[in-house]
């Protein structure tokens, strides 16, 4: 006999799909099957099942092997490496859950951390630009029930959000667009020719780099004023014509990814795509949204948020929080020597940051905390493997648009093994008994 | 529990009728009890001192989605003003919109227990929830959002009161709130267009429903289901020259409904930040003070309060679910504007802002807030605010005590301005000469706040078998004072009891307290059709399932529920 969960939350990506379907043994402890996820959320939930999967914690020999260690030697090593660090770095916490987030946040601030998130290498930018000029948006179910003008900037959802077309933005038929796809106008601006930009009315093939050039020419454009012929690529006709595709729509939606965060220009193109939807509001409503990555990176910049007042390069080192993107950004600090201790949490930096960084974590006392092995695993001292946040343990977790979704717990962890949170608690506690030492 | 016995202060509470005598107050078990109840109580020397109720704030936002977005997204409001770990106290920072944990030690500073958090979007309330729960000491509630959502105005449109009356019942139940707020009627919705609703009359698009509908139509839904606090009102074209008519329409629309709570509460509808809404004029150039009409009103109907909005003049971030007038706002003051629209719900929008003296409609806003409090006949009924964080940051209420209880220093503030003159003619502080008691503060931030609210039997007052929420400042009302010494002692209470359980000892945090979340559980007979009708939106139109809507326990590790039954 087997029992079918519903409502599931993805735990994979930003759109944190809540439709789930997940078929379990009768005892609960083993996932069968995954429905209506796409193949990436599929392959998370699975893999949970992997029976080679790591379930005790490990610390690195000097010959590079692993040893089995416990729990409580993983705390031990948790706690001193926290406490006995001047300055250490806590970066992650993209892919774990609120309640773990709010944990670290008081760990980072008795031992003097800086928290950092995945943001850092990916929206940090959008949040600078947010900070100069503000965002306005939505919920995702403004887009379904309204939207009539779907633009995507710099972003692929087709391959990293695959279920946002079709539940949020260009396929849904809501309240307002009983049509679906029919009845809204699709661009996409994207140097490369995208899976996304192949379902688009109208793709712009902007010259790589040249976002900001783009931006800045539909607002020219929808004032009518001149343009030269060809404005980053684009010949100035097809720059008038989708500003025009815009301003005609009655709610217009800007997403935007990496394409336009990490691309040259960073937070100053953001500065400009939203400067844009400004200007759209005096013509039609407009909105704007970052698609973001991690299925809870938002979260914990609103955790940040709400104990320190910043979303992500907060510096507690100093017994109070500092926030200055550039000074207290984890790739700035690891490559000038600032920290003296790495502990990552629900990220994989050894796969996305530069070499030069993940050298820095590789020299220095380190512990990752993490479901899988990694590259960040290889290159720490001690690997701490937990329960799936989504999967073994619930949680919230916050969408893309900010929307809070209580995770589910679908079936047992393997025997023994903790959650991110349970073990963040039992470090803090330790970490409390060091300096009461 | 320990028992505490605050000796020989000079009492000020409005629920035993108290006005600076010298009374004893008794703490036992977390309520206030009868002198002659404690055994061996630990005794605080209030000799020389003001004791008071634990103050009630009716509206602020201090928790949720737009809050956050406010502080996110304003660095600077955390500039130079930062506070470093110490002791039980955790790291605080930002002004206007403070961190959770400043949220909650501020206000435990200036001896209030009892914050209402005024606008929670209903799908947002998981957030709310979070950041309440971490919010040290003070019991709060949430007011979800109600004058734009989809089920309610087609409900009204129809006039099916007892649907959505069952309908408010179950979003209460879903996002743990409090009451039934309004926010800028139909205008919301109407923003998702980027339209408004400017008057009572002015339709909603699509949903052929006027403000004046929606208004009355959830006036007569809170008052089937006799909830504790009344509707919570912020009606349209807030913030306008001329928008006084626009209030006075509103106001009318509770004319001849009879309050049905067993709460004890007097009105059916709470208007907020009524300063905002008493303009006259019709463009900046001559927008002038209607106070005194807006206060004839109030005076003359008893089935209505108010709370102030007072502008304080400081820089700080305005946020509010009236999404249109967040857009008007910055394209008045061209800074950042942040909107955040929430399926078949609501809107919001945050703008920062700075009241500066030296501008005309500042200095005018800030004498309309005060001329609010200074013409209410019944201080029962008028409450202080300052819309925390839209006139002013909480932190103010100290100052605007000042304001009230002395005419000097409303006068020093008068000469401060860029254009007095032309301030005290567009206003009419300047001929008002009375000067607001302790007594009547506490009536003001005290009593009556917990009154309208339907917290009476718990809040307010200083009676045996009310929560022992007391607070000390040392403030003499016998002696000599200037008026910035009222600011002063008001700001930092000398000690404070939350429940029982002291969590001020001279004037230093020692308890984290005991924090609840309150929230009201309406009992209505089954309607299978609002339950249909929530399905089916759920299904078609909403982008999270019904099944991962409603907020469940652990967002609330405190809660206190406040019983309703509405099925007979």
């Amino acid at each position: 006999m087997t029992r079918t969960v519903t409502d599931v939350i993805c735990p994979f990506c930003g759109t944190l799909c809540d439709d789930l379907e997940v078929v379990v043994s009768d005892d609960g402890k083993e996932l069968l099957e995954v429905y209506n996820a796409c193949a990436i959320g599929a392959e998370k939930f699975l893999h949970s099942q992997a029976k080679d999967r790591i379930t005790r914690p490990r610390m690195r020999q000097e010959d590079g092997s692993w040893k089995e260690i416990s729990y409580d030697e993983a705390i031990e090593y948790t706690a001193r490496m926290l406490t006995d660090a001047k300055k250490p770095l806590m970066y992650g916490w993209s892919s774990t859950n609120c309640e773990a987030q709010a944990v670290g946040s008081e760990i980072g601030e008795v031992v003097g951390a800086v928290m950092d998130n995945t943001a850092t290498v990916c929206h940090g930018t959008s949040l600078i630009a947010v900070q100069d000029i503000g965002i306005p948006s939505c919920t995702l179910g403004e887009v379904k029930n309204r939207a009539d003008r779907i633009l995507f900037w710099g972003c692929n959802p087709a391959h990293a959000h695959p279920r946002h077309m079709s539940r949020y933005s260009i396929f849904p038929r809501g309240f307002f667009t009983g049509k679906g796809h029919t009845g809204r106008k699709v661009i996409v601006v994207d140097p490369r020719p995208t899976d996304t930009a192949s379902v688009a009315d109208v793709h712009l093939q902007v010259e790589q780099g040249r976002d900001y050039e783009l931006l800045n020419a539909f607002r020219v454009a929808f004032k009518g004023e001149q343009l030269p012929d060809v404005v980053a690529g684009i010949p100035k006709e097809k720059i008038y014509e989708a500003a025009e595709t815009l301003k005609s729509g009655r709610f217009v939606i800007i997403f935007f990814g990496m394409g336009v965060t990490q691309s040259l220009g960073k937070n100053h193109n953001i500065d400009e795509a939203i400067a844009v939807t400004r200007d759209l509001n005096e013509y039609t409503k407009a909105a704007i949204m970052p698609m973001r990555g991690h299925y809870n990176v938002t979260g914990s910049g609103q955790v940040w948020g709400w104990l320190f007042g910043f979303p992500y390069a907060v510096d507690l080192s100093r017994g109070f929080a500092r926030y200055n993107p550039g000074e207290t950004t984890s790739n700035d600090l690891l490559r000038r020597d600032e920290v003296d201790a790495v502990f990552v949490l629900g990220s994989d930096p050894g796969a996305h940051f530069p070499f030069s960084s993940v050298k820095k974590i590789y020299d220095r006392p380190s512990v990752a905390i993490d479901p899988h092995e990694t590259p960040t695993t290889e290159v720490c001292k001690v690997h701490v493997p937990v329960a799936f946040v989504g999967v073994e343990v619930g949680g919230c977790a916050y969408r893309m648009d900010n929307v809070p979704i209580e995770t589910r717990k679908v079936v047992e962890p393997p025997e023994g093994m903790m959650t991110d949170e349970e073990f963040l608690k039992h470090v803090l506690a330790r970490v409390k008994e060091i300096q009461g030492e | 529990m320990a028992e505490y016995l605050i000796k020989n202060g000079f009492v000020f509470d409005p629920v035993l009728g108290i006005k600076g005598d010298r009374v004893d107050v008794a703490i036992k078990d977390g309520k206030i009890v009868e002198t002659t109840a404690l055994s061996s109580p630990k005794v605080i020397d209030a000799a020389g001192k003001t004791v008071m109720a634990g103050g009630v704030d009716i509206h602020a936002h201090v928790a949720g989605p737009k809050v956050n977005i406010g502080r996110n997204f304003r660095p600077e409001d955390k500039l130079f003003g930062y506070k470093a770990r110490s002791g039980i106290e955790r790291m605080q920072g930002g002004f206007s919109v403070p961190t959770t944990i400043r949220t909650g030690y501020n206000y435990a500073r200036m001896g209030y227990t009892t914050v209402m958090e005024a606008a929670m979007p209903p799908l947002y309330a998981r957030h709310t929830h979070e950041e309440m729960r971490d919010t040290p000491i003070l019991d709060q509630g949430a007011y979800p959002v109600f004058g734009n959502n989809w089920f309610v105005l087609e409900y009204l449109k129809n006039h099916e009161i007892e649907n959505a009356a069952a309908y408010i019942a179950w979003l209460l139940r879903a996002t743990k709130g409090y009451a039934v707020k309004v926010v800028n009627p139909g205008g919301t919705e109407a923003w998702a267009w980027g339209l408004n609703c400017e008057n009572v009359h002015d339709p909603v698009p699509y949903f052929d429903i006027t403000p004046a509908q929606i208004i009355k139509g959830l006036i007569e839904a809170n008052e089937y289901l006799g909830l504790p606090h009344s509707m919570h009102m912020h009606a349209n074209n807030l913030g306008n020259p001329g928008n006084y008519t626009t209030t006075l329409d509103s106001f009318k629309l509770s004319e001849g409904i009879k309050p049905n709570s067993k709460f004890g509460r007097d009105q059916v509808m709470h208007h907020t930040h009524v300063q905002f809404h008493s303009y006259g004029g019709d463009s900046w150039a001559n927008v002038e003070s209607k106070a005194k009409e807006i206060m004839d009103y109030v005076n003359s109907h008893d089935n209505l309060t108010i709370d102030m909005g007072q502008v304080t003049l400081d820089e700080t971030t305005t946020m509010t679910a009236d999404g249109p007038f967040e857009h008007h706002l910055t394209e008045l003051n061209h800074l950042k504007w942040a909107n955040a629209d929430v399926e078949l719900e609501t809107g919001s929008g945050v703008v920062p802002y700075v009241y500066s003296p030296s501008i005309k409609v500042c200095a005018i806003q800030w004498a309309i807030g005060l001329e609010l409090a200074l013409l209410a006949k019944d201080p029962m009924r008028v409450f202080m605010t300052t819309d925390h964080p839209n006139a002013g940051p909480f932190i103010r209420y100290p100052r605007i005590m000042k304001w009230l209880m002395s005419e000097e220093a409303r006068k020093q503030q008068f000469d401060a301005f860029k254009h007095k003159d032309k301030v005290i003619d567009a206003t009419n502080l300047a001929n008002i000469d009375r000067e607001l008691d302790l007594y009547e503060i506490a009536q003001m931030t005290r009593a009556g706040p917990a009154k309208s609210l339907g917290l009476a039997h718990m809040y307010g007052g200083l009676a045996p078998g009310l929560e022992a929420d007391v607070a000390v400042f040392n403030f003499n009302p016998n002696e000599p004072y200037a008026p910035d010494d009222i600011e002063k002692a008001f700001g930092s209470a000398e000690h404070l009891f939350k429940a029982g359980v002291q969590v001020i000892q001279d004037r230093e945090i020692v308890s984290n307290g005991n924090k609840r979340t309150l929230w009201v559980n309406a009992k209505v007979n089954e309607n299978p059709q609002v339950m249909r009708d929530v399905k089916e939106k759920f299904l078609r139109y909403y982008t999270v399932t019904l099944n991962n809507y409603e907020v469940t326990g652990h967002y609330l590790p405190n809660p206190y529920v406040i019983e309703v039954d509405a099925t007979e």
